[in-house]
């Protein structure tokens, strides 16, 4: 696959990268500036990612400051995941309605669509495999997934400065994207110009560094590349314990803990909704007045409502704390007997995006230190 | 009365009436509001008793009685009596009905000062020292939240009141909503005040999709934590003043706010 030997693109190359992509009736989603943040949308170019930009993030807290240098991908991960397209927010399962006493059913229609996500991080590639485990590999597969997974092109790109909450080092992944991608860009000067090392990973990235024909990389380019990648690693904002996070976790669940973290969490979803693995949803049935057509719909959902355990008349996880343990015992702990792997990637948005700023690795160290506290039955 | 028997033998419609207390009327224009539905509605339900729609009142019995307004007077704490007795399923709408309103300022203060400030006869005044929600005088089959309320959870109200099932209305944060809706947050990403995250959802994130704080609206979410957000709001610069004035607003009246705001001032 030529995915040691890799090419050099000029960022006019680059445009003419996403061009090409565009051409093959892909729709482009990339980083790009709206609200005082950077989300995921639909971009047309280069024009439309945030140039310039870097985004400051710590516990509870976002901010975009302007760069001194024009880097292109010069920023981490912002509110919005990859998930958002891959296994949308709300989106129609089928309608039903009644007809000469029969009731009819129409599924709704799978995605024909062609996305290119463009500026995926190594965090996000690890979080689609993950999804992808979830939702594709279990004994149900999701059909709008499969859809939308089977068209995309992912655009990697490797993570040159992250943020203060990022820590997918500690998670077995990142900075660098390492699979899962069709092409890998990392982002480098050269004799003071912008440019990018370019990687292919599959068939259909291979294709398009046929088609756009970019000159190979010299080994200038590549010891810039691992540089810049190495400089990435090294300055990791924050790290998850080295502890076997699984075992810890379950022998703390009658921790005392976790009422601490309640009297903070405001149990408000947000870790869950902008977490890139957290794939929970629920359906919901509405009918129309007069018809009785019925559309059932699903949309994400969190652990954390009381609606998510609600069986039998009452919700089975009354209080936050037991809210926030469900979560957090899923995410480090239960998902590796479940799925094979942590439910974490490091990525750091329910730290960023947590209103009152609690951080999962500061939870995780503060279990670690009071291991000695016996765990109480189960 | 020979009139509604009448109305009730041509069609065997359910009867849906809009009682008013004290309120705005927003709640109850909120269904002239659903303009595309309203067709839908009248010919599913007959509308037997709607001031501000028609003029003239029906007496008999309701199928569903939507209820604005907090109680407020003496005459009210009676009619809703009657109301409750008249009506199958009683469905409280809006903030008033549900927490007492921003009228529900007058819980914290005192009432005949207040006359006397304002009215240039306080004698006149025949008013009750609070302001309450109607599940306070009577059962409440089920209360939809919002000042005002939000047209699609009418709906789906009727609707689900038509077919016999549960409502779809959810009762967690307005953040859930945020979040789906693709908004940064304004809490998160600009320190701008917001009361989202105890506010239970309904509104679809109206104001944080214009760059604003939530007001809440919608009054607490289940499970809420006020005095957490307030921690984080206070290390935001917000002074002890304005957390109580935060608090208590259209849905003061509603415990959870009530207290945090009562922690921050009288």
């Amino acid at each position: 696959m030529g995915e040691r030997d890799g090419h050099l693109l000029t960022v006019a190359g680059l445009e003419a990268l996403l061009q090409a992509l565009t051409a093959q009736g892909r729709r482009l989603i990339g980083p790009t500036i709206r609200d005082g943040a950077i989300l995921y949308e639909e971009i047309e170019g280069i024009a439309d990612l945030p140039r310039g930009w870097t985004d400051e993030q710590g516990p509870g807290s976002y901010r975009l400051r302007r760069r001194e240098d024009d880097a292109l991908f010069g920023h981490v991960v912002g509110p919005h995941s990859w998930k958002r397209f891959l296994h949308p927010p709300r989106r129609e399962l089928w309608r039903a309605r009644e007809r000469d006493g029969e009731v009819e059913l129409r599924p709704a229609a799978l995605p024909e669509e062609r996305l290119a996500l463009v500026g995926v991080r190594s965090c996000e590639l690890a979080a689609i495999r993950i999804q992808d485990r979830v939702l594709l590999e279990g004994p149900f597969a999701d059909p709008h997934y499969r859809a939308m997974r089977e068209r995309i092109f992912l655009l990697a790109v490797d993570c040159g400065e992250p943020a203060a909450t990022c820590f997918c080092t500690s998670m077995g992944g990142g900075p660098q994207a390492r699979e899962g991608f069709d092409l890998a860009l990392t982002e480098i000067l050269l004799d003071g110009e912008r440019c990018f090392f370019l990687r292919t990973g599959s068939a259909a990235g291979a294709a398009l560094v046929a088609e756009l024909d970019p000159p190979p990389a010299d080994a200038r380019a590549k010891s810039a590349a691992a540089a810049v990648v190495e400089r990435a690693r090294a300055s990791m904002g924050r790290k998850m314990p080295e502890a076997d996070i699984r075992d810890l976790l379950l022998a703390s669940l009658d921790h005392p803990r976790w009422e601490r973290i309640a009297e903070r969490c405001l149990a408000c979803t947000n870790c869950t909704l902008v977490c890139p693995t957290c794939f929970c949803s629920t359906v919901e049935d509405t009918n129309d007045l007069l018809s009785g057509e019925t559309v059932r719909s699903q949309r994400w959902d969190s652990c954390f409502s009381a609606e998510f355990s609600y069986m039998n008349g009452r919700a089975v996880r009354a209080g936050t704390a037991s809210r926030y343990r469900q979560w957090m015992v899923h995410k480090l702990a239960t998902w590796h007997d479940q799925f094979g792997s942590s439910g974490c990637v490091g990525c750091g948005r329910c730290i960023t995006w947590c209103p009152v700023g609690i951080d999962i690795t500061e939870e995780v160290a503060a279990f670690a230190a009071g291991a000695a506290v016996p765990a109480e039955g189960d | 009365m020979a009139e509604a028997q009448t109305g009730r033998r041509r069609a065997k419609k359910p009867r849906l009436a809009v009682w008013k207390f004290t309120s705005c009327d927003g709640c109850q224009l909120t269904l002239l509001d659903l303009e595309d539905e309203l067709l839908a509605i009248a010919e599913a339900l007959e509308i037997a008793y709607f001031p501000e729609a028609t003029s003239r009142p029906l007496r008999g019995r309701y199928d569903l009685s939507l209820v604005e307004g907090s109680i407020t007077t003496p005459e009210e704490r009676e009619r809703i009596l009657e109301v409750r007795r008249r009506s199958r399923h009683l469905v409280a709408i809006g903030a008033c009905a549900t927490a007492g309103g921003i009228q529900a300022l007058r819980n914290f203060a005192d009432v005949a000062e207040y006359a006397r400030i304002v009215y240039a006869r306080p004698d006149y005044i025949r008013t009750l020292a609070s302001s309450t929600p109607i599940s306070d005088h009577v059962p409440v089959d089920f209360e939809l939240r919002g000042c005002p309320i939000a047209k699609h959870q009418l709906l789906e109200t009727v609707a689900a009141f038509l077919h016999g099932r549960r409502p779809h209305i959810p009762t967690h944060s307005v953040c859930a909503e945020c979040k789906l809706a693709g908004n940064a947050c304004v809490l998160v990403g600009a320190g701008t005040p917001c009361l989202g995250p105890a506010t239970r959802a309904g509104c679809g994130a109206l104001c944080p999709s214009f760059g604003r704080g939530c007001y809440g609206c919608f009054g607490p979410m289940e499970n809420p934590n006020p005095p957490s957000l307030s921690d984080r709001l206070a290390a935001l610069g917000m002074e002890k003043e304005t957390l109580r004035r935060f608090w208590r607003s259209f849905n003061a009246g509603a415990p959870d706010f009530r207290r945090e705001s009562a922690r921050h001032g009288p």
